[in-house]
């Protein structure tokens, strides 16, 4: 762990009314260049995390270090990827990512914006449909210009929420391989929630686990220890994955349920690091 | 038998223009009758009604060419008493865009503001919902004192009247946008004035576009009630006036164009709300 991570969260808690809090007692860092998976059952306050995150919500305790600066509200540098693609319907694949290039560069010529926009459409193999509507696009079409605005922006972290739970088998296939390949290329840091086992083992580097909500913490911290780059085809091939597997939905079958905050081992700022191998 | 509905609907609605009009015709079909009455009288209320025929009803061959000759020469002025119908039509038109415009003015800028504030909302919620079901007409003594003017008088009714609609589709289409959208909008930090016309004007331009529909909608009703009470010029004068005369044709082909100006208003702001609208 480096002295100045990307993000620091400490103590966040969130809580609606006088309940009791949705997840309390959050502590996490992400480094730099890092893949993060939040794994975890509806209700647990994955979502609420993500948003606080992208200063969309704001927690009810606690503090989000970015940059080693507090963080205050949204900001250019964390795209996020929403579950529904939340493309603007009345505007053309290409304005939809230009509207995105022109509020990180607003002093850019029409042309610029252009150029750039082309490109990213280019990177997502989208090219021919810069000018079709989001309505004449299918859903896997959708959430790749959902994936060339935030990428557009060039940032320094993306906030993915669940971002395929919504596409078919074969199209989320596709797309984490692809999401996978730029991301490694770009060595872009991604905090992403999903509650697909395989998913996390493909993408991230480390995965956090969280109980079942109310008063959720983070039980685990799972190290990916399948070297990456990992792809699609090959992935559960590792000798490491079915142990990884098993504990991951071991977890999300009992131990999310039956967790205790109170027990002695456990260190809500330092959750144990499992790292297994074959 | 599988021509398209469009040609069968079309060929229906013929068939009952025919039907119609034939009805019209033999209802209003009247022998000339014997004059029964004084001459001056006859003079007075015109040949059918003195003529003892069963009806001053005009039929259609008489609207027809009433209509013929109102449309060859529509913009003639001879007096205030005597303009083409073309000219009062440009009245009462210029009358509704006018109080039209004054009222989008205010509605789209507050229904703005009333959509993105709750609390706005909530306190101006008890005046919007006294004010609505005032009938504009109600307001004309009260304009026509303040403002001492009958021309701005019925503009200032046709604001009141375009207001209300305007502005409760504006404040709804405002308050729903997406979250989401919104959300775009604020992590890619637009500053307000462009999240307001970039994002919330074009998703709840299609709401906004139907309230201006039934406000033009409503202006165009009214225009005509108001012009009738305070005179002068406009169709709703020209119709009270034709029935002072006893003119039931110029009536009955004023009320044609009263519904064709109507109609065409209401499918020139449909062809704006088709070019706003958009799909998920």
């Amino acid at each position: 762990m480096s002295a100045h991570p990307l993000v620091r969260v400490d103590g966040l808690m969130k809580r609606f009314g006088t309940a009791a809090p949705v997840f309390a007692d959050v502590h996490f860092r992400i480094e730099e260049g890092e893949f993060v998976c939040l794994i975890g059952h509806s209700g647990c306050g994955k979502t609420t995390i993500l948003n606080v995150l992208a200063g969309l919500d704001e927690a009810s305790d606690g503090t989000v270090l970015f940059a080693d600066r507090e963080l205050d509200g949204p900001s250019l540098d964390r795209a996020v990827i929403f579950q529904g693609h939340a493309l603007l319907p009345w505007l053309d694949v290409e304005s939809n990512v230009a509207f995105a290039v022109r509020s990180r560069w607003p002093r850019w010529s029409a042309q610029q914006v252009l150029g750039h926009v082309a490109h990213q459409l280019d990177v997502v193999g989208l090219r021919h449909a810069a000018k079709k509507k989001p309505s004449a696009l299918s859903g896997g079409m959708r959430q790749r210009v959902g994936i060339a605005r935030a990428l557009a922006i060039q940032p320094r972290m993306l906030l993915m929420d669940e971002p395929f739970s919504a596409l078919d088998a074969l199209t989320r296939g596709t797309l984490q391989d692809e999401v996978a390949r730029l991301c490694a290329e770009t060595s872009q840091t991604v905090f992403m929630i999903t509650h697909d086992v395989d998913e996390a083992l493909l993408l991230a580097d480390r995965i956090f686990l969280m109980t079942n909500g109310p008063d959720a913490r983070i039980a685990e911290i799972v190290v990916n220890t399948i070297p990456g780059p990992r792809r699609r085809q090959d992935v559960h091939h590792h000798p490491a994955y079915p142990a990884l597997r098993n504990h991951l939905l071991d977890f999300l079958i009992e131990r999310s349920r039956g967790f205790d905050a109170g027990a002695t081992n456990y260190d809500p700022k330092n959750p144990p690091e499992i790292r297994l191998v074959a | 038998m599988t021509r398209s509905l469009g040609v069968r609907a079309a060929a229906l609605s013929l068939l009952i223009f025919v039907l119609f009009i034939a009805g019209w015709y033999l209802a209003t079909r009247g022998g000339p009758g014997v004059a029964t009455v004084d001459p001056a009288y006859a003079k007075l209320v015109g040949a059918a009604a003195a003529g003892g025929g069963k009806s001053a009803m005009p039929g259609p061959d008489v609207v027809a060419a009433t209509l013929a000759k109102h449309l060859a020469d529509p913009f003639f002025d001879r007096g205030p008493n005597d303009k083409g119908v073309g000219i009062q039509l440009l009245y009462s038109i210029g009358r509704v865009f006018l109080g039209f415009g004054l009222a989008m003015l205010v509605a789209i800028p507050l229904g703005f503001v009333i959509g993105l504030s709750p609390l706005m909302s909530k306190a101006l919620d008890p005046f919007i919902q006294v004010l609505k079901p005032i009938s504009p007409l109600a307001w004309m003594p009260l304009a026509l004192y303040t403002i001492k003017d009958s021309a701005a008088s019925s503009i200032f009714v046709i604001f009141v009247c375009s207001l209300w609609p305007m502005l409760l589709n504006t404040a709804f289409g405002v308050a729903t946008v997406r979250r989401e959208w919104l959300n775009v909008a604020r992590t890619l930090e637009c500053k307000p004035l462009r999240k307001a016309f970039r994002v919330v004007l074009p998703a709840a331009a299609p709401t906004i576009l139907t309230g201006m529909r039934i406000s033009i909608g409503i202006a165009w009703l009214v225009i005509v009630a108001a012009e009738m009470l305070v005179g002068g010029t406009g169709i709703g004068y020209f119709v009270w006036n034709e029935w002072n005369n006893l003119s039931i044709a110029n009536v009955v082909v004023a009320i044609l164009l009263i519904g064709l100006i109507g109609m065409a208003l209401d499918q020139g702001l449909a062809f704006a709300q088709r070019k706003v609208s958009w799909v998920e």
